[in-house]
């Protein structure tokens, strides 16, 4: 009957219970959709980073990564390639040359990666193929095409069919030069890659820096699934021992530092939100048990012990919170559950976040963990909001109590 | 047979010039069954009286003995135990939890002392039938008139099986009609089922019905008559 007692109790002063419960189910539900908010727009970095970047699975020469040295090629790597693309749990794969050097139009230069891809595997391993906004990926069999972002196409000040030049050294550390036409302006909504990667037929590199034939400087592996990424980097490394085989989260690890530092900063808003919260709770329920001090006597007096006032008053505290808490958390879910679906646009600041690699049209990513720690924190709350108001109602004599107006 | 001892009973308040005798050195008895009234006027110490004999008000000095137990003797968490086992109490503004119903009322005290629900309902159905109240099982005490909770009171004192019930000035808020009502009440439980009343009035009605008066003026006392 105690349970009964607390659960009518909190609704003896609906208007005040109605309000602490719709504080506190506001602040959770800002908390939860604003976890599973920030959760999407990291997803959604991590996503695009794989999609556009990265791949899964990346397959150098040991010192390729720390070198960029035109010579750490894998000699065979189309050949080996072949081999991944028939693995299981493979997606795609593709080799690519990749060198660091400089483009230059008739407006200025600018220092790029350059990327030689075979675009039909490349279309299946990444999707700027999918990202053009002008032009078309590698749409003919034209000789020295180059793909560009558009914001290092703003930069050089180059539209579709300019021309642009390719300044590189070559296997024999002479400085060569290849002119290319623009047949292609991608935008991947990060423009800090935009800036700084154009991508070139493998062929036209190929040649141009004399590289030996079916030779790559990586090869690029997209997992069938996410969850099967290390698995396949561990079967790749195995065929391939002398050759460094890296997974997404290797190749960049602050993607996972990204994941960790959204879910702290998270945790951080939620604790700080039920914290304020606390103080309003404890306030509400030390009204309780400074207005009731007369029953409380009463119940002293005919015999309830100190265990079961503490009970009541605890359990008084918990519902009014955990009340909040259910509401906020239904609210939280419902309405990040809609944005899941419909991405909440926030183009008219896209600058900002495409300059930093995020997509200005953000879809909403729930966090069941933390929906569930979030209650676990809601109902400690509860708790300790009820320990002060339960001690001061524990301090009360009865015979004193029993004389209060 | 006397089931209460009362030994040099004596509580004293230290004000901060002034130290009040509330109660001095009083020594009673009660016996089983009996239907005392404690009377005197404002301040002759009745209500500390009846705080200090039903274990809510600590004395300054002297004992208070229920069935061979003394009571100040019983540490905080026995003596709330003791009261809830052995003591009813009538306060004078009924006191009842506001959000149980009448029912609800005489039977947490029952579950307090961890009776099977079985019991429960039976014994709450006769208590509320006896002060006349079966009818107003699911009320809530705001839907009741005062004589209709202190009744309620009364059923919720008698609930725990006391050995007696301590009243504090029951009538004191009742009309004249609600006050006959609730002291044949008590007195009917009194003759019929030898349960101890001792309560505290001021009322000349309860005086009258009451066969033992215990007189009290600057917390001695005055005189103890039988009728």
């Amino acid at each position: 009957m105690i349970i009964s007692i607390a659960w009518r109790n909190v609704w003896r002063n609906k208007l005040r219970s109605t309000v602490i419960i719709s504080a506190t189910a506001l602040g959770i539900c800002a908390g939860i959709f604003s976890a599973a908010f920030y959760s999407g727009m990291a997803d959604q970095r991590i996503e695009k980073a794989i999609k556009s970047e990265l791949s899964h699975i990346q397959i150098h020469q040991p010192d390729f990564l720390n070198s960029n040295e035109i010579h750490d090629y894998i000699p065979n790597a189309n050949a080996i390639t072949g081999e991944i693309e028939k693995m299981p749990g493979v997606a795609a794969a593709g080799s690519r040359i990749v060198i660091h050097s400089m483009i230059s139009s008739a407006e200025t230069a600018a220092g790029v990666k350059i990327t030689g891809v075979t675009p039909e595997k490349e279309s299946h391993v990444t999707n700027i193929s999918v990202k053009i906004e002008e032009g078309s990926y590698f749409g003919d069999d034209k000789r020295n095409q180059v793909i560009i972002g558009h914001k290092l196409a703003d930069k050089l000040a180059v539209k579709l069919n300019s021309k642009v030049v390719l300044t590189l050294l070559d296997m024999d550390n002479n400085m060569t030069y290849g002119a290319f036409r623009v047949t292609g302006i991608y935008n991947t909504l990060n423009n800090m890659f935009d800036e700084v990667n154009i991508f070139v037929r493998y062929d036209d590199l190929s040649s141009l820096i004399n590289l030996p034939a079916g030779a790559a400087h990586e090869i690029a592996i997209l997992s069938a699934t996410n969850e099967g990424v290390e698995n396949l980097a561990g079967q790749v490394k195995t065929l391939n021992p002398e050759l460094e085989v890296l997974s997404w989260l290797e190749l960049s690890p602050e993607m996972e530092y990204l994941t960790s530092a959204m879910d702290i900063t998270m945790y951080i808003f939620i604790i700080i939100i039920l914290l304020a919260l606390l103080f309003g709770i404890i306030n509400t329920m030390l009204m309780v048990v400074l207005e009731r001090v007369k029953e409380l006597g009463m119940l002293m007096a005919v015999g309830m012990n100190k265990t079961r006032i503490f009970m009541m008053i605890l359990m008084e505290s918990i519902f009014l919170t955990i009340t909040g808490g259910i509401v906020g958390v239904g609210a939280g879910v419902l309405i990040s559950k809609h944005f899941e679906t419909n991405a909440i646009d926030l183009s008219a600041w896209g600058e900002a976040y495409t300059d930093l690699g995020y997509d200005p049209f953000v879809y909403t990513v729930l966090d069941w963990n933390l929906i569930v720690n979030v209650v676990v924190l809601v109902l400690i709350t509860g708790i300790i909001a009820a320990l002060y108001p339960a001690y001061k109602a524990l301090q009360q004599d009865p015979s004193e109590a029993l004389r209060t107006e | 047979m006397s089931i209460i001892q009362i030994k040099n009973l004596t509580k004293i308040y230290d004000g901060s010039q002034i130290e009040v005798r509330a109660v001095d050195g009083v020594n009673l008895t009660f016996d089983q069954g009996e239907f005392t009234a404690i009377v005197g006027p404002s301040g002759s110490g009745k209500t500390t009286f009846l705080n200090l004999l039903g274990g809510l008000d600590r004395p300054t000095d002297g004992e208070v003995i229920v069935d061979n137990t003394k009571i100040w003797e019983l540490s905080s968490r026995k003596l709330i135990d003791f009261r809830l086992n052995n003591i009813g109490f009538v306060f004078q503004a009924y006191n009842l939890i506001p959000v149980l119903t009448a029912g609800e009322n005489v039977e947490f005290i029952m579950e307090l002392q961890g009776r099977p629900k079985a019991e429960r309902n039976a014994r709450t159905k006769a208590l509320l039938q006896a002060v006349g109240l079966g009818d107003r099982m699911n009320s809530r005490p705001n839907k009741m008139s005062g004589g209709q909770q202190q009744r309620v009171a009364v059923a919720r004192a008698l609930a725990s099986k006391p050995k007696f019930i301590l009243a504090d000035e029951p009538t004191a808020n009742l009309d004249s009609k609600s006050t006959e009502t609730l002291l044949d009440i008590m007195e009917h439980l009194n003759k019929e089922e030898n349960i101890t009343f001792i309560f505290s009035t001021h009322d000349a009605r309860v005086m009258k019905k009451a066969r033992r008066i215990v007189t009290m003026e600057d917390g001695k006392i005055l005189s103890d008559e039988r009728k």
